[in-house]
């Protein structure tokens, strides 16, 4: 390999380097955000197994599952957050493809989904709350509000990365070459939407 | 030198593979700022909507009186099947496992398994089967 040679691939490799600021090849902030949504998934399965552990443990006089759960309002919530899955994925294709108007659109539409959801939330909590369901009422109220709550936050922090996004496009710093940040956020708003789905199967739809 | 295919950096495909992939994939590999792979198209995410929209139609029918006949085994046996589906074809598609390294499916499967192996011997443990 004559010097020149070596001199030319060393350069490549360097700005190969430089390109992806990474060893392995593959992002860092891609890998960062795999790793601490494979950690999520130790939270997500422990507020579920407290679930899972406490649901029956209700009084012969008590509040329980059956006595509030209202299954055809929950499932058009299940549906809206399902779907900002699917406007999600277009913010992020939208972006790459470099639609910067049409990511701005897709992205406040996942926002407002998500926003729907939560406010859907809101509600059935104020209903189960008047219904006599409060956090402390009973084992079954505590793990039910815990884990829906934790969910609920993670929606509203998805909501207010959105929300980041948008300002950042509008001021001009999120361009085609930072489509990645998009779809990194879209990984953890996906990753809420399949916890739903979990608990919505698990919590709501088994039979009590 | 040795000639070298350009390959995709996370996926370890080369674009000709990419365009291959049972023509679902796009024609073209999309640039993604620091990484090139190629993504579905919009279309395939939207079947991937339908089918999920079907899906959870189909797991709320279970909920009615009409299927309590078939016993809460059953019910639960096919209400887990179908959440499994639904998980994992929002993690194939809409979050891109399917196309991307598979580090990065190692890494979300390996939490799963082991939030899953941990929490079911607490639960046996705690003798809730």
């Amino acid at each position: 390999m004559t010097s020149e040679t070596g001199a030319a691939e060393a350069a490549t490799q360097s700005a190969h380097a430089e390109e992806h600021h990474t060893s392995t090849g593959i992002s860092n902030e891609k890998l960062a955000m795999w790793v601490f949504l494979g950690s999520e998934c130790l939270l997500f399965g422990g507020l579920i197994s407290v679930y899972m552990f406490n649901k029956g443990r209700i009084g012969p006089n008590d509040v329980g599952p059956n006595d509030v759960f209202d299954i055809p309002f929950t499932s058009v919530s299940s549906f809206v957050l399902l779907m900002s899955s699917l406007t999600m994925v277009f913010a992020v294709s939208s972006i790459a493809r470099g639609d910067l108007r049409g990511n701005r659109i897709w992205l406040t539409t996942t926002a407002a989904l998500g926003a729907t959801f939560v406010a859907g939330q809101v509600y059935e909590f104020t209903a189960f709350y008047s219904e006599g369901l409060g956090f402390t009422t009973n084992l079954f109220g505590s793990a039910f509000y815990a884990l829906t709550g934790f969910h609920g936050a993670h929606v509203t922090i998805g909501i207010i990365m959105l929300m980041s996004l948008l300002v950042m496009s509008l001021r001009g710093n999120l361009t085609q070459e930072r489509a990645e940040t998009v779809e990194i956020i879209g990984l953890y708003w996906h990753f809420v939407d399949i916890v739903w789905i979990v608990i919505f199967t698990i919590v709501y739809l088994f039979p009590q | 030198m040795a000639t070298v295919t350009p390959e995709s950096p996370d996926t370890g495909h080369t674009p000709d593979e990419h365009a291959s992939d049972g023509g679902q994939m796009a024609e073209h590999a999309q640039s993604t700022g620091k990484q090139n792979h190629a993504h579905p198209t919009d279309w395939l995410y939207v079947k991937v909507a339908i089918a999920l929209g079907l899906l959870t139609a189909f797991e709320v029918f279970t909920y009615f009186e009409s299927l309590h006949g078939w016993g809460d085994t059953a019910i639960i046996i096919m209400l887990i099947l179908m959440m499994l589906v639904k998980f994992f074809l929002v993690v194939a598609f809409f979050m891109h496992l399917k196309f991307d390294s598979p580090i990065f499916w190692r890494l979300f499967v390996f939490g799963l398994i082991l939030a899953m192996a941990v929490y079911m011997v607490m639960l046996t443990a705690f003798r809730i089967w």
